[in-house]
């Protein structure tokens, strides 16, 4: 656009109120977090010390900060994987079908608008170990199931919630995505005798990959951020760690361990981390702008 | 349709109606749950047809009769989530609609640093700077408020970074024109751009309603006063006794009454929504 209008104060107006906001609540705060990363404070909060680097230092030497980020790294890979893969076979299936499919839709996009804290409550009514009903089942089969003593259990819990909540989105994705497949190309192919199954694998698959790399990001960032309530509504981070993900422990640190410098250098990695992500997307966004 | 595979056809409704059924299956049971006394769920079994407490337990927890850690009814928390999620909605909308409109149809020093200021906050999420976030609302006396559910939501700009892409498709005619009609930057805000952007409001109002209503982290961390829980929140509280005693029944119809404003916003408005959600992730 080349057209503007020649104000000189009304654009600092329009833009004040978003300023003193951001600079309020976000910019302030990141400012605390990367001070106090340095300092380390007593636990009433009444004196702190200069410490330079070192609860960086002893956070990267910490085995369960290590533990934290694997426990992360399972479960955002296993949420965004599961969710992927299931949305992907509903969407190709509600593509292919031609009566219902806005029924189909509406029927399987609601859990969308579910508060993750719900749907971490929700599944573990069904998975209850005295009274749930698919963990008596489980158990009816000789599956011992307890998530409040078994980690692998407890995490298993954790990731069914939270892909749960997310395969609405991932299909409304997939399901605009396979629309936009030109018609042209599967008849060509299904003329020279390609079968369906053919069809997917070779032409609407690599087709959808812009899709699917753009849901990848925004699944890992869904189940490294927003799952927080997933989490603490059903395990605790427990039993034990093992489901203690990295933005748990910055909660669980900075509010019942009152370990502030620790928390506080916790966020600041945890702020690098969301940094590479959104570079990556934003590659992402110009990348797909050119064609 | 390129051919007819009649098995294909069979399969994809098949796969869908499984979908569906599991996807459902957790509501079922929960609303199953919210109909029997409490007295139903210790016996080592969930019973997985309706009872006939329904009437009883939806009343006596939205009215707050039924005993459940917290002081204050559901009804009461409901509006707390209603204020809260709307407050949400038309600050962030309110803010970035403005800030949208200096940064695209005007140019003045420091533009850029303005963008880039309110631009850094795309994507980090209050989880992640929980703490100092914290303390500053605390050192603003904003703790157990609705400022303070409210105003550190507000600071994030996906909204805003929604409507600098519409207004920047908008032809460079329009100004032109409206500026030989004589309209000045306030007229041509509230005659040509607001109607123009009708549509992206209300699909945004959708997904920040959603986003609103469905905070856990932040107003668990601020608010100690049962005066200002929302829905949401409260389940933490009602969930915090021993295994054994907790209410189920009573939890299932809190749960399902938190979920139904937020869910009722999607199907009711499906073509917004999938238009809000596409959009704000362009």
């Amino acid at each position: 656009m080349s057209v503007y209008f020649p104000h000189k104060k009304l654009p600092y107006l329009l833009v004040l109120p978003q300023l003193v906001i951001t600079l309020i609540f976000f910019l302030w705060p990141a400012e605390q977090a990367f001070e106090q990363a340095f300092y380390q404070e007593d636990a009433f909060g009444l004196s702190r010390e200069f410490v330079g680097f070192d609860n960086f230092v002893y956070l990267f030497n910490d085995p369960q900060y290590y533990k934290s980020i694997w426990v992360t790294l399972v479960f955002s890979f296993s949420v965004a994987f599961s969710g992927l893969a299931i949305a992907l076979w509903l969407a190709v299936m509600a593509d292919r079908v031609i009566r219902g499919k806005l029924t189909y839709q509406t029927l399987l996009v609601w859990p969308y608008a579910v508060a993750p804290a719900l749907a971490g409550v929700l599944w573990w009514l069904l998975f209850d170990p005295s009274m749930g009903p698919v963990a008596l089942w489980l158990q009816y089969f000789g599956v011992d199931w307890n998530h409040f003593l078994n980690g692998d259990q407890a995490m298993t819990l954790v990731v069914i919630s939270a892909t749960w909540k997310q395969i609405s989105y991932n299909f409304l994705f997939f399901l605009a995505g396979l629309q936009a497949v030109p018609r042209s190309l599967i008849e060509a192919a299904s003329i020279d005798g390609a079968s369906p199954f053919k069809r997917f694998w070779t032409i609407v698959f690599p087709l959808l990959s812009p899709t699917t790399f753009f849901l990848l990001v925004i699944n890992l960032v869904y189940a490294f951020f927003d799952t927080f309530g997933v989490i603490d509504a059903t395990t605790q981070g427990g039993p034990g760690v093992s489901t203690a993900t990295m933005v748990y422990k910055v909660f669980n640190d900075g509010f019942i361990g009152l370990d502030m410098g620790s928390s506080a250098a916790q966020s600041v990695v945890l702020m690098f981390l969301v940094g590479v992500m959104t570079v990556i997307q934003f590659r992402y966004i110009e990348r797909k702008v050119e064609y | 349709m390129i051919e007819n595979r009649p098995w294909l056809t069979f399969i994809s409704h098949f796969s869908l109606l499984l979908g569906i059924g599991v996807v459902a299956l957790p509501v079922w049971v929960a609303l199953v749950a919210s109909t029997h006394p409490s007295s139903a769920f210790g016996a080592g079994e969930i019973p997985l047809w309706f009872g006939d407490q329904a009437l009883e337990n939806w009343r006596s927890v939205f009215l707050g009769e039924a005993s459940s850690g917290v002081d204050v009814p559901v009804w009461y928390m409901m509006l707390n989530s209603f204020i809260m999620a709307l407050g949400i909605t038309v600050g962030k909308l309110f803010i970035s609609l403005l800030s949208a409109y200096a940064i695209v149809f005007f140019r003045f020093p420091f533009r850029g640093a303005c963008f880039w200021v309110i631009f850094i906050t795309l994507m980090l999420p209050v989880e992640v700077r929980i703490v100092p976030t914290y303390e500053v609302v605390a050192n603003l006396d904003m703790l157990n408020s609705y400022s303070g559910l409210i105003l550190p939501l507000i600071a994030s700009a996906t909204a805003t970074f929604l409507f600098r892409q519409c207004f920047m498709t908008m032809p460079g005619e329009l100004i032109e024109a409206a500026r030989i009609d004589g309209a000045g930057p306030i007229r041509f805000f509230f005659d040509i751009l607001l109607p123009m952007s009708r549509t992206n409001i209300a699909a945004l109002f959708v997904i920040m309603f959603i986003y609103g209503w469905n905070q856990y982290l932040w107003p668990v961390i601020i608010t100690t006063d049962d005066a200002y829980y929302t829905l949401v929140m409260s389940i933490k509280r009602m969930l915090a006794v021993d295994q054994g005693d907790i209410e189920w029944n009573h939890v299932m119809v809190t749960t399902l009454l938190a979920m139904i404003p937020p869910v009722a916003v999607v199907i009711g408005m499906q073509k917004l929504f999938v238009k809000g959600l596409v959009d704000a992730e362009k």
